[in-house]
């Protein structure tokens, strides 16, 4: 049964249909590659998943409850977390304060706790410390934990929007365009911390990529939009093959 | 243990403080009552302008109405002690005379500062659920309403002012609730729960999207906020006894954001510091009184432009201090 299951989801602005009757079904711990032109509708299609937007018709199911149009918090709180295309790092706090932010939603000790500093919030505090530091770790930011997350460079920024998603337990993480901005090498890179984290975590991924190389490297299964309709959903070998995709790339680039 | 210990010192310390500078610790010394008078005015600004920064500089939501719950908490507990004070004295008659008349203020703070919570969660709960400036608006229209509301209440004094009150608030009391102040503030935005508040003012569509239930957050901020306002303008009707509607105008909301934007927004060290230089500044030009406004926007503007984080921006007294308990903290081993 899929954990995450749109069903003719359609999204329309004024005129525009940006997102034209989707289908997509995303199996648990599935890598699933949603790709496409510029404008095809990919983010829309995460705005859509993540409450951000309601779809102007069809249905979004997470673990068979209908989440069309609900709270983003709540959708993450059921555990969808998300990155963003054009990186919203809490610019101002640290590094380590951006990744603990996310795991308060996972917490239960409230303001009163901290007021009165109970043995409570100061066991799960430093609970909270160190599953960061974890975190920050496996993404390579252990040493910049002090820094403040706008001054860090720009590929560390995209690895600590993913780290910080990543604490919030998802069981579906929407990654977009993650590797926007890296060169080939770095990619790769990226690439296979996607997949090595998946395999540790076991969370579904969702996958946003402008980079069709990149996605056909690691993606069981890969979408492909144009204009906001679905013109190929396969196995990557199967896309690449597929004229339709082709003429879609082309015709767009 | 150390928290407890800190806890009774501090409140022995201002004990003492206060039975020497009223006179009564070392016979022939006093502070001198102007002075004295303007410290304890201090105190109670540092407790609104560090309730306001937590809501307009570390939640980031402009809030304009400070100055209407502070009137909320100051009527609503001098008409506790007003009204229901003998009462309440013949009730507490088995505790001696200044336990008494504590008591009697703590429990009208309480109803001040509850009342005040409320009214914020009544302002707060539409207005913080849209973004942007609504909250600007509303609050500075609540602020307003809530004067005008007071001044046609014929039992608080109406438009004559409130007065006899007694005077239960000194020295003492201001600067106990300050340091309450000043560490509950400190301990929330420290919080995992103060976390999500900075969270808000960076990117709020970045908290939700990790969870934060970014509504509830700004609500308890807000409520908070107002609450302990609404505790400032309790200790300020016991210290002066005497209440008008004029000391709560949207020109009292200004100055308490004033205070909060030369210290700082989002630093608890800077609002304290803005307080205190707001009022050092407010006495020390008192000749020239009719240009105080003139004098204080001149400021902003210059602040503005010089150092428009504030004169501390996000840094703290700690931060200060840091370096060398950084450098005595052991270090790991390097592992080549
Ligand atoms: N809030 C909005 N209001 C109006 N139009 C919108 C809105 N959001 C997206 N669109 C339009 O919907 C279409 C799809 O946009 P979307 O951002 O989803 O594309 P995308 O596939 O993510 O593109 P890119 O690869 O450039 O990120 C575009 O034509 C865009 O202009
Ligand atoms: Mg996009």
């Amino acid at each position: 049964m899929p954990i995450l299951d749109l069903c003719n989801v359609t999204m329309r602005f004024g005129g525009l249909v940006a997102v034209n009757d989707l289908n997509l079904k995303i199996e648990p711990g599935q890598l699933y590659g949603l790709i496409g032109p510029n404008g095809a509708g990919k983010t829309t299609v995460f705005n859509v998943i993540t409450g951000v937007y309601t779809p102007t018709s069809g249905s979004v199911r997470f673990d068979d409850a209908d989440i069309a149009g609900e709270r983003s918090g709540l959708i993450t709180r059921r555990g969808i977390a998300r990155t963003f295309q054009n990186i919203r790092l809490f610019g101002d706090m640290t590094v380590l304060d951006n990744v603990k932010v996310a795991f308060h939603c996972r917490q239960s000790a409230d303001l009163a706790a901290a007021v009165f500093r109970t043995g409570t919030h100061s066991s799960e505090e430093s609970r909270v410390e160190r599953e960061s530091r974890e975190l920050l770790h496996i993404f390579n930011l252990d040493g910049m934990a002090g820094e403040k997350a706008r001054n860090l460079p720009y590929g560390s920024q995209r690895r600590l929007e993913i780290a910080r998603a990543m604490a919030t337990s998802p069981r579906v993480l929407l990654l977009d365009e993650p590797a926007a901005g890296m060169n080939h090498h770095e990619s790769v890179q990226l690439m296979e911390l996607i997949r090595w984290i998946r395999d540790r975590f076991g969370m579904a991924v969702l996958l946003v990529e402008h980079n069709m190389k990149v996605v056909m490297g690691i993606c069981e299964t890969v979408h492909v939009l144009d204009y906001g309709s679905t013109i190929a959903i396969g196995k990557p070998a199967e896309i690449q093959a597929n004229p339709k995709v082709i003429e879609a790339y082309l015709g767009g680039a | 243990m150390r928290s407890a210990l800190l806890t009774s010192g501090t409140v022995a310390l201002l004990f003492v403080l206060n039975a020497l500078f009223t006179g009564s610790l070392v016979s022939g010394f006093a502070m001198p009552p102007y002075i004295l008078q303007v410290l304890c005015l201090a105190g109670i600004n540092i407790i609104l302008a560090v309730s306001l920064n937590l809501i307009n500089g570390f939640t980031g939501q402009f809030s304009i109405g400070h100055a209407g719950f502070m009137a909320i908490g100051a009527y609503a507990s001098a008409y506790v002690t007003v009204a229901w004070g003998d009462r309440f004295r013949a009730a507490t008659s088995f505790l001696p005379e200044f336990a008494r008349d504590g008591v009697l203020l703590l429990f009208a703070l309480a109803v001040g500062a509850l009342l005040a919570a409320i009214a914020g969660f009544f302002v707060g709960v539409p207005s913080l659920r849209l973004r942007g400036d609504y909250l600007a608006i509303v609050t500075l229209g609540f602020g307003e309403i809530i004067r005008v509301f007071i001044l046609n209440i014929d039992v608080v004094g109406g438009a004559r002012g409130y007065s006899g009150i007694p005077k239960l608030a000194n020295f003492f009391w201001i600067y106990l609730f300050a340091a309450i102040t000043v560490v509950v503030v400190s301990r929330t935005v420290k919080s995992s729960f103060g976390r999500t508040l900075i969270a808000i003012r960076e990117d709020e569509i970045a908290a939700e999207a990790m969870g934060v239930d970014t509504t509830r957050s700004k609500v308890i901020s807000f409520v908070l906020s107002s609450a302990m306002a609404g505790i400032g303008g309790g200790l300020f009707g016991h210290y002066l006894m005497y209440l008008h509607t004029n000391s709560f105008t949207f020109i009292k909301s200004i100055e308490i954001i004033i205070m909060i934007v030369i210290g700082g927004l989002g630093s608890i060290t800077g609002s304290v510091l803005g307080a205190i230089l707001f009022i050092a500044l407010t006495e020390g030009l008192r000749e020239f009184s009719q240009y105080r406004m003139v004098l204080f926007s001149l400021l902003l503007i210059v602040i503005m432009i010089v150092r428009p984080q504030g004169i501390l921006g996000h840094l703290e007294f700690r931060h200060f201090f840091g370096r060398r308990r950084r450098l005595a903290a052991p270090t790991p081993p390097v592992i080549p």
